[in-house]
Formats: C-alpha cells, structure tokens, sequence
C-alpha cells in the first residue's frame, strides 16, 4: 500500500526503503523522538518529505490531492481535539470536513459503546476528561471509515483495561471491513498481540522490520 | 449663517494650556509620558500646518493627478501605517494582501461615493476627494490592523485546531473558517459600535469641523450620514478582501500549515 522510497525530512527521518502492506495492523514502534509522528504525518501529506519519494498504491503521493487523499487516510494526533460543541457535534464533524453525509443518533450511539464512552450525545464535550476526549476523537475517525486509519499513540490517555478494549474492536473492525491500521505506539506490547507488522525506529530510521506470522 | 469666528495666534496658543495639564499631571504622579506628549503636540501641529498649505495648494490647483497622487501618499502611509501598528510578525505574502486589500477596498468605495453617492462633478475635486478618501482610507486602516492582528494570533494559537482539521480531511478554508469569522468581526465591530453612539455620546469630527466652519447642521449630517456608510462598507471591504486572501498565506499549495 504504501512504498517509501529514500525518503527523508529535513533531519528528523531518513528511510531508505519502507513498504506498508495493505489491509493489515501495522504498529510503528518506537521511544519517543525516533520519527514515528512524522512518518504517520508524511503518510497522509500533513507535511512532505524533503528528498525521495512515498508511494500510495503505486501512485506518488506528491502528485495526489491532499484534501481527497486525507479523506482516504485519516490521521488521529496523539493529542487529541475537541472543537467547541456537544459530543454528537464533535463525532460528526469528521463527516462534515470531509464533505460525507450526516448519519443518525443510533449508529452515533454505537461508536460511543464501542470506544467505551458512556455519555449522553448531548452532553458539552468540554466537559470530558482526558481519557474521554481521547476516545472521542477516535469515534470521530472511526466514524468516518477511512481506507487507511493512522493512530498517534492511541491509548496514551487510556487506562490498562480500556486500552485492551478499544485496541481489540479497532483491530476487528479493521480486520472485518477490510482496511489498513498503522499505528505508532511506545508499547512493544500492543504492538506483539494486535499487528501484522511491527516496523521499529530508532533516530529517525527504520532499523527493523517484522512480520507476526500468527497476527 | 454667523459668521466663522477666526481664531486669533494666541487664542490657538491658549488651547495649548491643555497640554500644559497633561504634562503637569504626567509629573505628578510620575508617569514617563512627558517626551511623547511634547513629540505628538509638536508632531501634530507641524502635520496639520503642513497639511493645511498641501490642500491650499491642492484646491487652488484643481488636477486629478494631483488629486489621486494625495490619496496616493495617503495610502501608502496608511499601508506603513498597519506594519508598524501590528505587533505580530507578518510574512511578505500577508504584508502584500494587506497592501492590495487597503488599496483594492478603499479605491472601490471611494469611486463609488464619489461617482454614485455625491455625484461630484468634477470628479477629482480636491476639497470633497481628498478629505473622504482620508477618512475612508483612515477608518479601514484601523479595522485591517484590528483584522491582522487577530488573524495572525488566531492562526498561531489555534494551530492544534486546524491541524486536527485537515487531518480529518477539510480543505484550509474550512480548517480556518471560524478564525477568519472572527477576525472580521472583530475588525467592523468598532465601526459598527461607533455608530451606535453617534450623535449622541459625540459628534463626529467632520460634522464637527462642518458646523465650526458655517455649514448648517442639517447639511453637515447628511454629509456625516453618507460618509459614515462609506465608512463602513470601506472598513468592511477592506476587510472582507484581506480575510479571504490573508489566511491563504499561512497555507502552501499542499494544504499544509506553514506556521
């Protein structure tokens, strides 16, 4: 799916070689500083590397709509946003930046089960706590169904158990709707029991590359 | 009509007593002001003396090149004006928006005035040309410093919020829609506040100066009413060019933030 070919950024990533197989979990890990966030932000054109060449089905990326291409592969940041509004207006402006049709308050209802978030729709999302903000901003994602879902850290706010859980749906739900996973996480522990492939970074480089034969 | 009272030197001189109160009440309480008192007063009198013998000068000689040259200088020192007035930094492509958007939104309302509004005749009278393009020229220039400064901050410290919207695949306009609605509404606001109070908490200085010099009341109003709607559609002009032009700088061709 994706293909990276001598790429770098300035001097915080050099890759000579990268390929990302597509409608697979891939976990990029990593200790923080070693390039993790600006491969996934290079992934869905929010920056663009500075020598080389990343290709997305065999298409330069460079050459590809940035808007449309972020409609395709969307991006959750580790830190995650909330706009201003209630929690149904924060789900659905996912749908509505990417210019997709508006849905109903019951498959609404369903994401918030499935990231864990027991509130009302209509509850101010200001209000949320860290963890909860987090977990709405990954409904948000969710909700939009991306081909590709690219995750910051996406259990840095989460507690042990709720982490489990939101990673397991997240994995089956791509696994059953057959789309691609990347996610940059810390813990070598998320990365063993839930990914495909696990790309390890160091320094800005990519130093290993391996396949979980077991998934 | 009474006649215009003709104000003597040492009448005018004795107006000058006020700054004397400020300048003693600066040092009494030991507020370092008294060196930009003494500058302004000084600045303001030479600017005005100056500025009197340039439109002697420019009435007696009645020329549309002379005429547009004035609005000209005028503009250009409302441009430098802004730079300087602004204390965020600004980017050359912001610098250069703000100079078409002044030139562009007060040029355009300024015909309009002039040809539709008062139908002047000739069209480049120096003595109605010059004063409105001053005040329409001075009032956008206040409302676009307003605009800059909070388009450049709302840009810097709502980065994170932006960026989250481009993630989730909006096009840069939407990413900064809000910040730029709140940029233009805050730059008209004064504008619109202004009249509001007008002509009853003030009145403004161009009735003001009408009335002073022997123009009835009512004609001076109507004349205050016209240019203050000329005002308010330069100030919005003006504005509404820089926003929609503006935040398109803080964004390169790929749709990235380039803050």
């Amino acid at each position: 799916m994706f293909r990276l070919e001598r790429v770098k950024y300035r001097d915080i990533l050099d890759i000579h070689a990268l390929t990302i197989p597509k409608d697979k979990v891939t976990c990029v890990v990593g200790e923080s500083g070693s390039g993790k966030t600006t491969l996934l932000r290079l992934f869905n054109k929010m920056i663009s590397c500075t020598e080389g060449e990343i290709y997305y089905n065999n298409n330069a990326i460079s050459a590809i709509d940035s808007i449309e291409l972020r409609r395709e592969i969307v991006m959750l940041p580790q830190t995650p946003t909330i706009f201003t509004g209630t929690i149904r207006d924060n789900l659905l402006i996912g749908l509505k930046f990417s210019e997709k049709p508006s849905i109903n308050d019951e498959r609404l209802t369903e994401i918030l089960k499935m990231v864990s978030l027991k509130k009302s729709l209509e509850e101010n999302a200001e209000n949320l706590s860290g963890g909860e903000k987090q977990r709405l901003a990954l409904g948000r994602v969710i909700l939009m169904g991306p081909t590709v879902l690219l995750l910051d850290e996406p259990s840095s706010s989460l507690d042990e158990d709720t982490e489990r859980i939101i990673i397991e749906q997240l994995v089956h739900c791509t696994r059953q709707n057959g789309k691609s996973l990347i996610m940059a996480t810390h813990s070598k522990k998320i990365a063993q029991n839930y990914s495909d492939t696990i790309i390890e970074m160091k320094n800005g480089k990519v130093v290993d590359t391996r396949r979980i034969v077991d998934g | 009509m009474d006649k215009v009272i003709d104000l003597q030197i040492w009448q005018l001189a004795a107006a000058y007593i006020f700054v004397g109160i400020l300048l003693f009440i600066v040092r009494l309480r030991g507020i370092p002001r008294e060196k930009e008192i003494i500058i302004s007063s000084i600045r303001m009198t030479l600017q005005l003396i100056l500025t009197g013998y340039i439109l002697i000068y420019l009435f007696d000689n009645s020329n549309p090149f002379l005429t547009i040259l004035a609005v000209g200088i005028m503009e250009i020192f409302a441009v430098h004006n802004i730079f300087k007035r602004v204390k965020v930094k600004l980017s050359n492509k912001l610098k250069i928006i703000i100079a078409l958007s002044m030139v562009a939104g007060t040029t355009l309302s300024l015909l309009f005035f002039i040809f539709v509004v008062i139908n002047l005749s000739p069209w480049y009278d120096p003595r109605y040309f010059i004063p409105i393009g001053g005040m329409l020229i001075g009032n956008s220039m206040t409302g676009i410093s307003l605009g800059v400064s909070r388009l450049v901050e709302g840009m810097t410290d709502q980065k994170h919020l932006i960026e989250s919207a481009l993630m989730l695949g909006a096009t840069s306009k939407m990413a900064s829609k809000g910040i730029v609605d709140s940029a233009f509404d805050s730059a008209i606001l004064p504008t619109i506040n202004s009249m509001v109070g007008m002509g009853i908490v003030f009145l403004p200085g161009m009735m003001t100066g009408q009335i002073l010099s022997g123009t009835s009341p009512v004609t001076a109003i109507e004349y205050q009413i016209a240019v203050m709607l000329g005002i308010v559609g330069s100030v919005a002009l003006t504005v509404m060019l820089f926003v929609q032009f503006g935040y398109k700088t803080f964004f390169n061709e790929q749709h990235q933030l380039n803050i």
